[in-house]
């Protein structure tokens, strides 16, 4: 009896019947879901972490205790990961220890189109790639044998398609792991350099042997079709590729692309007339292959065909394959027709939801001459209309320390004409990487404005708690951390904690702010709109037709319960949640609170 | 080839349980003995931006997505959705539309007109459009949260599968305190297009 899975609940499947008994992760689309998935097993102590690096040092230290361990991250988060990951190569595993990087081609929901694949030969770690859910489940349960095996870190690289996508899975049992007694292991764990030197060279052995495994692994095969085309592939690639050509070509899967079966592929290039490797982003394949020195006597092909940005889909693969394959086809469609074309529609882009807070922080930042330097968080739309409060977004944390040096600069260009720069960044992202950043503005006294749009949950990846949310992934009440508390701690004298739907608040707390020279603080404390253990039932407001002047200036708070119909502006009662921001932006006074006048029947 | 597989995309707006009815149909697909394969994009998705699932079933389905030209059937949640998708559709394909209609940012903020000439365009474009208020239907029955249940029973009836098995579906993935809902609202949106 298969079961249809998303990639990501396979992999925490299969790391629980590989027994894992620790998993650790800082939320991230598209790899979310492996640990809300593993949170599901009792038998493992499934933990958020604040960022990547600690919960990638924090499995480490799992598996050198002697219990095998997973952590999960998207591909930006790695970055964050990356001196660990590193280390790690060099210490080796006690127990097992697997590591998930979930890129996301396409910038789905990302700010870049890394591909981490790069990692696994940077850091010279085995890379495991699945190509659907069983894959994803099986992949898992190898990678731990592997691990412990090679005495390694092994990192397993899944995309948006292979993370998120569902596919029929026939599930396994947990088989319990041993768990090997840890003993003080001075020239292996303590990397000193006398101890690193041995260990790259350990490293390098290490390597050699998985180049012996993936010659002869099941986890890369070749399968067979027409031989005068030969298909070099793996992950999500490989399927497109199989759509596109059936048997019509055949296919060297890589489900382990490093180390590189040098021989296998060979072996493959030898018994076919023409090669092509097929992959997603980077040619990280196809410098393998070429390293190999066969393009002089064989024709391969790979980014000459296949582009190298955005994500990869059925109809890209056979254009891209079509000068090389006859036989190249998408489903019904035919290639060589133009098919309809897109109907021009107006756009939908997400938006800020009725009563969020954040909508009148940046309605009021909006109106003011200041440098916004945003963060990672669903406050990025801050950056759209109508609000076009924001000038940059660059990484987890960077709004503190891009402002403090954006700040920096202002300092130092025009130091008569005082100019401010807000930071603006969410709670989780905050306790992720912006400490650190509010502590320099602190420590070298940089003016930054911070402020921190507090509400209460991580909210962009869908509702993770966070050390400020008061509950742990589990759901257990936890240790509360105090924004207020910490930031004093780090050195900000001036801290304001604000209601943000009370717009006067936020242009007073900004006033006093950009009155003080040094570096300041405001928490913009009110919950996700969407988090209903915080929900506040309030009565929901409507337009004063008699007199609304129809100038429509509520429009710019950009609500989704705000509508025009015909001239006048109306308010979706079932859409509305009350947070009253429309009603403090229109001067006439004509959004009230419906039912206002009737609460004494009540 | 792989021209055995059937190619479905579900289109609409956060918020309208696309993904839902999604999982629901792949759960029919599975049941069935089907290789099914769907792909969903999280991310933004409750925020009131455009929500599309691809769900793909035959005997082995490879690629996870369909490209343009592809899709066999739209089931369009909402009626500029389906216009915005209206190319994935093979030459002879369907789009099965919900005529609600939900204004998005440029629209709730003035800068843009809901287009009152969706269906007539769809027409022009040689499109097969079955159009149908689900969303009355839903609020008929109490809740029009069900819409989404409401359009998969209208577009049960565009495949060959037993009301017992999709009743089975809806069983399997919708909680057991709102599956008498579900069932009516199925039962009613499978009413709108059985002949």
């Amino acid at each position: 009896m298969k079961t249809l899975m998303s990639g990501n609940e396979a992999i925490a499947r299969g790391a629980w019947e590989a027994g894992v008994r620790f998993a650790s992760a800082y939320p991230g689309t598209p790899s979310t879901e492996i640990l809300e998935n593993m949170a599901r097993y009792r038998e493992v102590r499934s933990q958020w972490s604040v960022n990547e690096k600690t919960a990638l040092e924090a499995a480490l230290g799992a598996s050198l205790g002697g219990v095998r361990a997973l952590c999960a991250m998207k591909h930006v988060g790695l970055n964050v990961a990356a001196d660990p990951l590193f280390s790690s190569s060099y210490t080796g595993v006690n127990s097992g220890l697997v590591i998930v990087t979930a890129d996301d081609p396409g910038c789905h929901s990302s700010q870049n189109e890394q591909d981490n694949r790069y990692y696994a030969r940077a850091a010279k770690l085995p890379l495991i790639e699945p190509s659907d859910s069983q894959e994803a489940l099986d992949f898992t349960r190898i990678a731990f044998e592997l691990s412990e095996e090679y005495d390694t870190p092994v990192l397993l690289r899944v995309t948006t398609r292979i993370a998120h996508g569902k596919s029929p899975v026939a599930t396994g049992e947990r088989t319990d792991a041993k768990a090997p007694a840890y003993e003080r292991t001075m020239a292996k764990y303590v990397l000193v350099p006398a101890v690193a030197r041995p260990r790259h060279a350990a490293v390098e052995e290490r390597l050699a042997r998985l180049q012996a495994y993936a010659e002869s692994s099941p986890i890369n095969r070749i399968e067979w079709g027409s031989r005068r085309l030969g298909i070099i592939s793996g992950g999500a690639a490989y399927q497109y590729a199989r759509e596109v050509l059936g048997d019509n070509a055949s296919y060297l899967k890589l489900g382990m692309g490093y180390p590189f079966p040098d021989a296998l592929v060979r072996s493959f290039i030898s018994q076919v007339e023409q090669v092509v490797v097929v992959e997603e982003l980077e040619p990280f394949l196809e410098q393998a292959v070429r390293a190999l020195g066969m393009g002089a006597e064989h024709r391969i092909e790979g980014k000459s065909l296949i582009p190298c940005t955005g994500e990869l889909d059925s109809r890209t693969v056979a254009l891209s394959l079509a000068p090389v394959s006859a036989a190249a086809k998408c489903g019904p469609a035919d290639l060589s027709a133009p098919g309809r074309q897109a109907e021009q529609v107006v756009g939908r882009p997400p938006m800020f939801c009725a009563g969020c807070p954040h909508r009148g922080v940046f309605y009021e930042l909006g109106k003011l001459p200041v440098m916004v330097s945003g963060d990672i968080g669903c406050y990025a739309l801050g950056a759209m209309p109508p609000f076009s409060a924001m000038d940059t977004c660059i990484d987890m944390g960077a709004s503190i320390t891009a402002g403090l040096g954006f700040q920096t600069a202002l300092d130092i260009l025009r130091p008569d004409r005082p100019a401010r720069t807000i930071a603006v960044i969410g709670d989780s992202t905050f306790f992720h990487s912006g400490m650190t950043g509010l502590l320099d503005a602190a420590y070298n006294d940089v003016g930054v404005i911070t402020i921190i749009l507090d509400n209460r949950i991580t909210a962009m990846t869908g509702h993770q708690e966070n050390p400020g949310s008061g509950f742990t992934l589990s759901g257990a009440p936890a240790r509360e951390a105090q924004l207020a508390a910490v930031v004093r701690a780090i050195g900000i004298e001036m801290v304001q904690t604000i209601d943000p739907f009370d717009l006067s608040q936020v242009r007073e707390a900004v006033a006093a702010a950009m009155d003080s020279p040094g570096p300041s603080v405001i928490i913009a404390r009110g919950p996700c709109a969407l988090l209903r253990r915080l929900a506040v039932k309030r009565p929901v407001y409507r337009v004063d037709q008699d007199t609304c002047r129809r100038c429509k200036a509520c429009l710019r708070v950009a609500c989704p319960a705000l509508y025009v119909e015909g001239e006048s502006v109306q308010i979706d009662a079932e859409t509305c949640v009350g947070c009253g921001v429309c009603s403090q932006v229109c001067r006439f006074g004509s959004i009230k609170q419906a039912g206002a006048a009737e609460d004494g029947d009540e | 080839m792989m021209s055995d597989t059937t190619n479905v995309m579900l289109v609409g707006v956060g918020g309208q349980g696309t993904i839902l009815a999604s999982r629901v149909l792949a759960q029919l697909l599975l049941d069935a003995g089907f290789d099914v394969k769907m792909s969903e994009v999280h991310g933004m998705a409750q925020r009131g931006g455009s929500v599309t699932t691809h769900v793909r079933f035959g005997v082995r389905v490879a690629a996870p997505t369909i490209s343009p030209g592809q899709a066999h059937f739209i089931l369009a949640f909402e009626c500029m959705e389906a216009a915005r998708y209206a190319h994935y559709l093979t030459k002879d394909g369907v789009i099965i539309a919900n005529t609600r209609r939900i204004p998005s940012l440029p629209i709730l903020i003035g800068r843009e007109a809901y287009p009152d000439d969706i269906a007539s365009r769809l027409t022009a474009l040689g499109v097969n459009v079955h159009w149908l208020d689900a969303s009355t239907v839903a609020a008929d029955l109490g809740n029009v949260r069900v819409e989404n249940t409401v359009l998969l029973g209208a577009f049960s009836t565009f495949l060959a599968f037993p009301e017992d098995a999709w009743a089975q579906a809806l069983r399997t993935v919708i909680p057991a305190k709102h599956i008498e809902l579900n069932l009516a609202a199925f039962a009613a949106g499978r009413r709108l297009t059985h002949q």
